[in-house]
């Protein structure tokens, strides 16, 4: 059985790391303190945790001013929320003036599962991608989130981490090292690669293992840092490889998959397969079955690269 | 500072705003003229500031929310050294530093990037409250426009303001009546004003916002007040100084042409002479 945790649980732990190290952070969030796992972090430090109340406009200006006078504020909430609901207030008052917050969104993606379409952000890293100034992170499982969160705190700008529910298998230990632009490569194959972050990376690993006892050779690559893209070990997986399978728990349009077809478009144009939400909402439903439902499996992936290879050879 | 000093200073401000919109054929002269008196008292007599050093500390802090009154603004750095007079000239013109609203990262003096309606106030709290925790003294002033009450982050701010007793902070309205559509409360009413921030739990002081007396009075009761923000209802005149601009809504976004700029210096050269 692997060891399992959800990259919220990790973030929860990692700020304890940071309210220990670094008195100028703080922590915000919109009344999800619980679900966010910011509640630990404010329980320690009460004087530098603030609870705005389900008010996530005032919860990301505030983070803003905090921000402008010194501080490094970690504001929470659900992903749909924050970048929902307060899409302008990240766009003018914290990415305009390329300003030192630290966006912590969890409850990403279908993995919500039963609160449903609604509550399920599967659109937040395409408009967090787009606006400039802002970095996008989507770890992988606790150790990576762990390394995300200190790294983002160690950089001075304003930063998008993207976090979810489910608990995912423990991936990587101390030894691993996460860098803000740089992708992973934790599998080196021949045939076609498999680019991934969040939680599709475990699937992509089992998916690797699978087609091996079919004799293809999986390339895999954790994409981490959707931006700033990891261009270079990018276009040298693909030139490797000459067929890329894209993988992530959002929406197959603005994501991922899309920031890699715009590099390898420009730069090594490669037969890509999108794995991801199909432009539709997700619904309730169990984690699991959900992710089943949408394709999001290792299955899913292997169907995707017998997809991409016979584009690859045809 | 004297009171009649701040006057000269007022009318200074409407000057060089009528002069770099005319050079700009663009921005916003009603609400900035409307807040002429407000910027002078808050930078020449309220404020703690060092133009020599904008990133002090220390300093208290200014955020316009009503961002589009950039101009009243800019004319209160340059008139207090923070850049040369000259910059005005390049207001919301390309490679130049005065954006059309205020940008932090380009302009010294201004403390927030501003200028979508409704964000002032919720940054405001933040440097705030940043100010409690690292045990410092500055203050934080915030300008909205009336027509701005409207945005619903403001209301969510000032609950937060109230909840985290930042008596360091002090907003200020620019109560004109005027907003782009028309008057406010043909708009979207947003009275009365006085009852709403009462019930926002708020100290609520409410001024003629062209008496520079009346101002400094009600600054220094902010200043006074703890335990709670305060907040001035300043009754202004949108495009005051300028005749045929006063209580005009089509001023809000209208540069002057060189002929009405001509005559708006005009009555401003005269009403600086009546103030000896």
């Amino acid at each position: 059985m692997v060891d399992k945790i959800a990259t919220r649980d990790a973030y929860g732990k990692a700020l304890l790391i940071l309210g220990a190290e670094n008195p100028n952070v703080v922590v915000l969030d919109a009344d999800l303190s619980k679900s966010t796992k910011t509640a630990d972090f404010g329980k320690k430090y009460p004087d530098r945790f603030f609870n705005m109340g389900i008010a996530e406009a005032n919860l990301l200006g505030t983070a803003a001013g905090l921000a402008a006078a010194g501080k490094i504020p970690f504001a929470s909430t659900f992903a749909i929320f924050a970048v929902g609901r307060a899409f302008e207030q990240i766009r003018n008052s914290i990415a305009y003036p390329k300003l030192n917050v630290k966006i912590a969104a969890t409850h990403s993606g279908i993995t919500v599962g039963e609160d449903g379409g609604s509550h399920q952000a599967i659109e937040d890293v395409a408009i967090m991608r787009a606006v400039p100034n802002m970095v996008v992170l989507v770890p992988a499982d606790g150790e990576e989130t762990r390394q995300v969160i200190l790294a983002a705190a160690k950089y001075d700008g304003p930063v998008y981490i993207r976090m979810g529910r489910l608990a995912v298998p423990l991936l990587f230990g101390e030894d691993y090292h996460f860098e803000i632009g740089k992708a992973n490569v934790l599998k080196e194959g021949t045939d076609v690669a498999i680019m991934a972050n969040g939680l599709m990376v475990s699937m992509a690993m089992e998916a690797a293992v699978e087609l091996a006892t079919e004799g293809i050779s999986v390339s895999v690559v954790n994409v981490a840092s959707v931006k700033p893209l990891d261009v270079e070990t990018i276009v040298r997986i693909a030139k490797q490889t000459k067929a890329v399978v894209t993988a992530e728990e959002h929406n197959i349009i603005g994501g991922l998959g899309s920031a890699i077809a715009e590099v390898l478009g420009e730069k090594q144009p490669t037969p890509m397969v999108r794995v991801g939400l199909k432009d539709t909402f997700g619904e309730s439903g169990r984690p699991q079955e959900l992710l089943e439902k949408f394709g999001l499996t290792k299955a899913g992936l292997v169907k995707a690269v017998h997809e991409v290879l016979a584009k690859k050879l045809g | 500072m004297t009171n009649i000093a701040l006057k000269r200073i007022a009318n200074t401000l409407r000057q060089d705003i009528i002069s770099m919109l005319v050079t700009s054929k663009s921005g916003h002269p009603g609400g900035s003229l409307s807040a002429a008196e407000i910027l002078a008292t808050l930078f020449f007599r309220e404020m703690r500031v060092n133009p020599k050093d904008p990133q002090w500390v220390e300093r208290d802090r200014f955020v316009l929310s009503k961002g589009h009154a950039a101009p009243v603004l800019y004319a209160a750095l340059a008139e207090k050294g923070y850049f040369p007079k000259e910059e005005l000239q390049g207001l919301r013109q390309t490679g130049r530093m005065l954006q059309g609203h205020p940008d932090m990262r380009k302009t010294p003096g201004v403390d927030m990037s501003t200028g979508s309606l409704g964000q002032g106030l919720s940054a405001a709290n933040g440097m705030a409250l940043a100010a409690k925790l690292d045990g410092k003294d500055y203050q934080v002033y915030a300008l909205l426009g009336d027509g701005e009450m409207a945005e619903g982050q403001v209301w969510e701010a000032a609950m937060a303001s109230a909840h985290y007793k930042l008596d360091n902070v002090t907003a200020v309205i620019d109560y004109n009546g005027l907003q782009i559509d028309g008057t406010t409360d043909s708009v979207m009413s947003s009275a009365p004003l006085t009852e709403k921030w009462r019930a926002f739990c708020w100290n609520v002081i409410e001024v003629d916002g062209h008496d520079v007396d009346a101002l400094i009075k009600a600054f220094a009761e902010a200043r006074q007040v703890k335990g709670k923000p305060s907040i001035i209802i300043a009754k202004t005149v949108k495009g005051k100084g300028v005749s045929f601009m006063e209580n005009q809504a089509g001023w809000h976004g209208n540069a002057p042409s060189v002929e009405q700029g001509e005559q708006a210096l005009k009555e401003l050269r005269e009403e600086a002479l009546t103030l000896g």
